[in-house]
Order: structure tokens, then C-alpha cells, then sequence
């Protein structure tokens, strides 16, 4: 078990295979007096086939973090490039297009569209990409089988519990074969058992040798399934860890 | 994306169908409502559609209307004839006289007085009897859509329509009906019967000028408008086409009756009921869905697919509001048509309704975009700091 002192200056990770590479990245909220400093030069990197973990407390500036790596908020200052691509270059739509494409989202909330059904949730992201709906269902049908809700395909979110729309929408985060699969929060609306069920899924199915996954997260109940871990405070990160005791 | 905005469209059925509900009601407005006066402006000129035969109408140069009594002298007619151009020109009166009826109950009529000679002026078409019937002695034709309403005669007791061979007085002149016509509805209410001019003369109140109309034929090949500018400068009267005549007598009788304003305003309202109707509905439905959005967007859908998206609703309820408004409409119309009222929907209506509910949704439309355009992808992570 190894700790790396970010605040140091002295990232370890080998960057010949990182997938995120983040140096001196800054980001404020709103002008003048009323201004919030988010993010105030973090540096990070995230390897490929590693699952990282951001914890630290309200507004240290997790969010913001995975944010910027996911290419959904532009940085104030500063470099960030995931997978080779510096979004500071892309226009709106090409940075649009690049997440549809190599980004998978779960969200603390899930986000399921009400009205769509597991299957047809899950096929989203193929139909962003342009496949007819038709394929991108039958595909979204063996992606739940993958993370076992094989029997649930034509069940609208409403009729699944917590457990069950967190595992659509991970496979609605897989199906398209992301690089990178952010998390927020993916188990706080989900008990001890669940929680883990769904961790199990994230590091079992989800990850893999060419991917990274981003997790942000309170739950101290999940720590153990992070291949490191990253204590932000103040927004910066205080240390990088891979093992939970060493958070204390 | 089509099938996702149409399912989340959808998903909501109290606001899908308050959209919908919103639109059809002001497709319904727009289109029943512009029936409605198309109908009241159609029937103000009918007459002039139903007298055929002549290319131009001589009259007062201040007649406003078909039927506003403004005489011209009887000379007029052959100065008209004397015009290079004019095939033929007959006369024609019209004017109101009280008719006394069998069951001695008084009823305005408007008497119409076609050339003796000719009968050119006459009727659209014949129900009982013939046009020629009007030769016979002391002979009148009227409106079968009058018989048993206006025109009745009380026998034994009982009350039935007026018919062939009943008797009446005109200004006190017996007349007797020699035939039954048929004519299209007209903006004017009191009954029409024909006879001949030197008849309605006889029967009209004796004044210096009787000559209502002149009807005037141009010789083939003469051009009308050369003509009618000819008869103007020859006899400074005013020389119409029929389409002219019908024109002049909308647009004073609309202007005169407040008809254009006061449909113009219902007309304008179903307009911006729709428009706000549909758009409120609309923008708080996107705001309800703004998250969703907000995760699409997140996932990789442009704001270019957004747009596709909010279209293809808008479009959705805007079809279906306008096809239920319109169908409303013309079942409606086709009750009012059954009740006598004016109600004429044409092509042009739908299309003009179609143009509404058009922009109601462009409004609604790009009002909603312009907060789901702006959306931060990043609301879809709670608490954003």
C-alpha cells in the first residue's frame, strides 16, 4: 500500500497508460464577491483498467472534478485530457459528440426516462449514436441480461426497485463500450446489500483492461472496491491512497 | 432520438393532453370562427352570384350596397345601350315594399323587378313553375326557402305555406304567386319576390328616378374594363363587374356592422389563447424535463438533436390539436349548416388555421428550446460544486 502526496508534486502513476491526466486544473463559479472556487489546481491521474474513487466532503469539489474529466464543464485554467483529448480545443457539439461516444454516466439518481422501458432506457446511447432503435434494443437486451436483469427488459423504471433502475442505468453506462464510466454517488439511494451488489457489477462487468472508471462518493461502505482513492479538500486533493484505512 | 422525445412527450398524458386540448381548441376557434365570417361575407354578395347573364352592374356611384335603394334616372338605361362595347343592357328594380298577407299580417319584402322583355336578372333556378310565369297576369315568384317561415297563409284555422296560386298585396297592388324559386342564402333576411320591372314600377311608390340597376353585356372580344370605364365617363354612374359589386357591398356591410372587427377579435383570441395555452403547457413540461434533458445531453445529444427532438413534439401536438380543432369545426359547421347559419369553410380556412397553430407551436416551441438549449449538462450531478 502506497500513498501519493499530490499536493507534493509528485504524481506516480505511469502515464504512458493513463486514461485521465489532469495537471493545475482551476474552476470557479459566478464573479466578484459572489465567486466560489471549486477547484484550485488539482492534479490527478487515473490509469487504465483502474477504478478510482474521489471522497472528501459537500463542495470540496468532487463533482466539479469528474465534471471536467467528463468533458461536461469547461475548466477556468489549467490542463485535463482523457484518453489523449484535450476538451479546451473542441467545440460544444464535438466535445457533445466525443462523450456520447466514449463516456458512460451513472448517476445518484439514476435518470431513467420515466417513460421508457429498462431495455429501451438502456438502448439510449446506441440511438444517440445513430443505430436504429430496433438493434439498439435487442443489444440493450443482452447488456441487462449482462448485469441480470434479463427478465425486467420491458418494466418501466417506476416498476423497479433503487437496485434494479441502478443496474439499468449501468448498463444504459456500458452499452455503448465506453473509455471512461463516471459514477456519482452510485450507491447513497441504495442499502448495505445493494450498494454492494452494485459496486461488485461496476468493478466485475464494467471495468476492464482499456477503461477507467470515475467514482465519486460519500459512502465509506464502498471504499474497499476502489483500486485507489482520492481525498479531495478545499479543492485540491489532499492524497491519493489505495487503501481505505489509509484515509484516516 | 424521435421515438425517446415522442415517449417523453407522451409519458405525461395530463400535459400531452392539455397540448393537444390547447391547440384544438384554438384550431377550433380559428377555423369555425373564420367559417363563420366566410360564410356571412359569402352570403352578403350571394345575390349578385345568383343574378346571371351580365358583365356589369350600373348603379349610383353612392350605392354601398345590394341592397340600399339609391335610384338612378331612366335615361341612364339608354346611355348605357349607347356605350361602344355594350352588347345589351336591360333594366332591373329593387327596392323594400310591405306586403299585406292572405291572413292580413303585414311582411317587408324586397321586390325585385327584372326586364319584361328578357327576364335576364332572374332567379338561380326554378322549383315549380317557370321563369316565363312571370308573363302571366299580376305573377310574382318567391323564395321556397321562405315558405312556411315567412310567407304564410292561415286557412280554416290552420297555418300552411304560402304556394302557387295563393294571392297577396304589394303596396297594396294584389299580386298572384305564379312560381316557386330556389336561391342560395343571402346576409339580407326579408323575403325576395321576383316579377317584372314594369310590374314593380306599378307597384313601387311613384318617384321621379325608379331605375335601380342597369345590366349591361359586353360585346365578345370588348375588353370589360375599357367598357365599364366607358359607361362611367359616359354616364357618371358607377359601372361594376359582378366581383367588383360584390366587393363594394362586403366591405361596406362589414365595416358598417362591425362584422370583421368583432370576428377578427374572437379570431385573435383563439389565436393567442393557443399560443399561450400551448406554450405555457409546453415550458413547464420542459422544465419538468429539464433533467432528462440535462442526462441526454450529458450522454451526447447536440443541441442541433435537442432541437430535432422539441420539433418533432411540438409537431406531434400540433398535428393532432389542429386535425381534432379542424374536425371539430367541420362537424360543428355541419350542425350550423343544418340551423341555416353562415358557416363556409373553404381550402384557404384549414390552411390559414394550419398557419396558426404553426406559429402557436413555433412560440411554444422556441420559448421552451431556449431554456433546454442553455441547460448545463452538469445539473444531472446534484449539487454541482
Amino acid at each position: 500500500m502506497s500513498t501519493v502526496n499530490l499536493a507534493a508534486g509528485q504524481p506516480t502513476a505511469d502515464t504512458r497508460s493513463a486514461a485521465v491526466r489532469c495537471r493545475a486544473v482551476t474552476k470557479s463559479y459566478g464573479k466578484g464577491d459572489t465567486m466560489v472556487t471549486a477547484l484550485r489546481g488539482v492534479d490527478l491521474d487515473i490509469a487504465k483498467g483502474e477504478l478510482m474513487m474521489l471522497v472528501g466532503p459537500s463542495g470540496c469539489g468532487k463533482t466539479t472534478l469528474i465534471s471536467v474529466i467528463a468533458g461536461i464543464l469547461d475548466r477556468d485554467g489549467g490542463e485535463c485530457s482523457v484518453f489523449d483529448n484535450d476538451f479546451a480545443g473542441m467545440s460544444q457539439r464535438r466535445k457533445t459528440l466525443w462523450r456520447g461516444q466514449n463516456v458512460g454516466f451513472v448517476f445518484q439518481a439514476f435518470n431513467l426516462l420515466p417513460t421508457l422501458t429498462a431495455a429501451e432506457n438502456v438502448a439510449v446511447p446506441l440511438m444517440i449514436l445513430g443505430q436504429s432503435r430496433h438493434a439498439a434494443v435487442k443489444k440493450a437486451r443482452d447488456t441487462l441480461a449482462m448485469v441480470g436483469l434479463g427478465d425486467r427488459t420491458h418494466s418501466l423504471p417506476s416498476q423497479l426497485s433503487g437496485g434494479q433502475q441502478q443496474r439499468v442505468a449501468i448498463a444504459r453506462a456500458l452499452i455503448h463500450e465506453p473509455k471512461l464510466i463516471v459514477c456519482d454517488e452510485p450507491t447513497s439511494a441504495l442499502d448495505h446489500e445493494t450498494g454492494h451488489i452494485i459496486m461488485r457489477l461496476l468493478k466485475n462487468v464494467a471495468l476492464s483492461q482499456e477503461r477507467a472508471l470515475v467514482i465519486v462518493t460519500h459512502d465509506a461502505r464502498i471504499f474497499g472496491f476502489a483500486d485507489r482513492i482520492a481525498k479531495m479538500d478545499d479543492g485540491h486533493i489532499e492524497k491519493i491512497v489505495t487503501s481505505p484505512k489509509d484515509l484516516e | 432520438m424521435n421515438f425517446v422525445a415522442l415517449r417523453m412527450l407522451m409519458g405525461d398524458r395530463l400535459k400531452y393532453v392539455g397540448l393537444v386540448a390547447g391547440l384544438a381548441f384554438a384550431a377550433l376557434l380559428v377555423t369555425q370562427q373564420a367559417s363563420i365570417f366566410n360564410g356571412y361575407i359569402h352570403r352578403m354578395a350571394a345575390w349578385i352570384r345568383d343574378t346571371g347573364g351580365a358583365d356589369l352592374w350600373i348603379m349610383d356611384p353612392q350605392t354601398n350596397h345590394t341592397d340600399d335603394a339609391k335610384r338612378i334616372v331612366d335615361t341612364a338605361l339608354q346611355r348605357v345601350r349607347s356605350v361602344d362595347g355594350v352588347e345589351w343592357a336591360v333594366p332591373m328594380f329593387k327596392g323594400f315594399l310591405s306586403a299585406r298577407l292572405p291572413d292580413g299580417r303585414l311582411q317587408q319584402v324586397r321586390v325585385v323587378g327584372i326586364d319584361d322583355a328578357t327576364m335576364i336578372g332572374g332567379p338561380p333556378r326554378m322549383v315549380e313553375g317557370e321563369l316565363a310565369d312571370l308573363r302571366g297576369d299580376r305573377a310574382v315568384l318567391v323564395n321556397e326557402a321562405d315558405l312556411g317561415k315567412k310567407l304564410i297563409v292561415s286557412e280554416s284555422g290552420a297555418r300552411r305555406p304560402m304556394r302557387v296560386g295563393d294571392r297577396l298585396d304589394i303596396n297594396d297592388n294584389e299580386v298572384r304567386v305564379a312560381g316557386v324559386y330556389a336561391k342560395g342564402p343571402e346576409f339580407f333576411w326579408e323575403p325576395m319576390v321576383y316579377t317584372t320591372y314594369s310590374r314593380a314600377l306599378r307597384m313601387a311608390p311613384a318617384q321621379r328616378k325608379q331605375l335601380q340597376f342597369v345590366l349591361a353585356k359586353v360585346r365578345p372580344g370588348a375588353d370589360t374594363a375599357k367598357v365599364a370605364a366607358d359607361i362611367r365617363a359616359a354616364t357618371g354612374l358607377a359601372a361594376y363587374t359582378g366581383d367588383e359589386f360584390a366587393w363594394v357591398t362586403m366591405w361596406y356591410i362589414m365595416i358598417q356592422t362591425g362584422i370583421l372587427v368583432n370576428f377578427g377579435i374572437t379570431i385573435a383570441l383563439g389565436f393567442v389563447i393557443g399560443v399561450l395555452v400551448s406554450a405555457l403547457l409546453l415550458y413547464t413540461f420542459m422544465i419538468e424535463q429539464s433533467r432528462n434533458f440535462g442526462a441526454l445531453k450529458a450522454m451526447g445529444v447536440t443541441n442541433r438533436a435537442i432541437v430535432r427532438m422539441v420539433a418533432v413534439q411540438v409537431l406531434t401536438v400540433g398535428s393532432l390539436g389542429f386535425g381534432i380543432g379542424v374536425g371539430a369545426a367541420v362537424i360543428g359547421g355541419g350542425v350550423l349548416a343544418k340551423a341555416d347559419l353562415a358557416f363556409r369553410m373553404v381550402w384557404q380556412i384549414p390552411l390559414i388555421g394550419a398557419g396558426a397553430i404553426l406559429i402557436c407551436c413555433l412560440v411554444a416551441g422556441i420559448l421552451s428550446l431556449a431554456r433546454v438549449l442553455r441547460l448545463e449538462p452538469a445539473i444531472v450531478f446534484k449539487g454541482a460544486t
